[in-house]
């Protein structure tokens, strides 16, 4: 199946989970980061059960936060 | 060397003494010449911590700025915030928050009567200012 991430197309095997997809990505500081597919976020709990499907657009969204 | 316009400037600061004493928040996108990162843009963000000593990025204008500086043909180049009330440096908070070693990390401080604003490479525990021309 072909998906969008983070704005470029990919080809990827059907039925990946969005926890897959993080690892195949080597996403770095994965525990920080929120996943979107389709303007939809996932929860980080559910990214075990989430599958892709083909022509989803996924963004990864890096926390960014401080203090002072 | 990071470059800011100063119309951007004027931008960040102008939004960060409204929001104070609250911290104020936004990214930072634009191009790279050589060893230099060019600021094309600034995003002002909400700080959904709405706190005085803590600021988290809101994720759907996140996602929105990504989007942005995507079909502009920017690179995310980094974040800034202010500190209301202390020095514009990272605090230890900063610091542990700031995993991408490549982002440039922006600290507007309004702790005094002129407003202060560095830009900071932070890697593990080390934060190493940057060279910053506003104009």
């Amino acid at each position: 199946m072909k998906i969008t991430v983070a704005g470029k197309t990919k080809e990827y095997e059907d039925g990946i989970t969005v926890a897959k997809l993080v690892e195949l990505e080597k996403v770095e500081t994965p525990e920080y980061v929120t996943v979107t597919v389709n303007d939809e976020f996932v929860e980080s709990g559910s990214f075990e059960d989430t599958v892709i499907k083909d022509g989803d657009n996924v963004e990864f969204l890096y926390f960014m936060g401080g203090g002072c | 060397m990071i470059k800011m316009h100063r119309e951007d400037y004027e931008k960040i600061l102008s939004h960060a003494k409204n929001e104070a004493p609250i911290e104020a928040c936004g990214l930072i996108a634009g191009h790279i010449e050589g060893k230099d990162k060019i600021i094309d843009k600034v995003y002002i963000l909400t700080n959904i911590d709405h706190a005085e000593e803590h600021f988290s990025l809101d994720p759907r204008e996140q996602l929105a700025a990504v989007k942005d500086m995507r079909s502009n043909g920017y690179e995310q180049l980094g974040n800034w915030h202010s500190h209301p009330v202390s020095p514009s440096r990272p605090s230890d908070e900063d610091k542990r928050l700031a995993y991408d070693s490549t982002a440039s990390y922006m600290i507007l401080s309004l702790m005094d009567e002129e407003p202060v604003l560095n830009s900071f490479h932070i890697e593990g525990d080390t934060a190493t200012k940057e060279d910053l021309v506003i104009g």
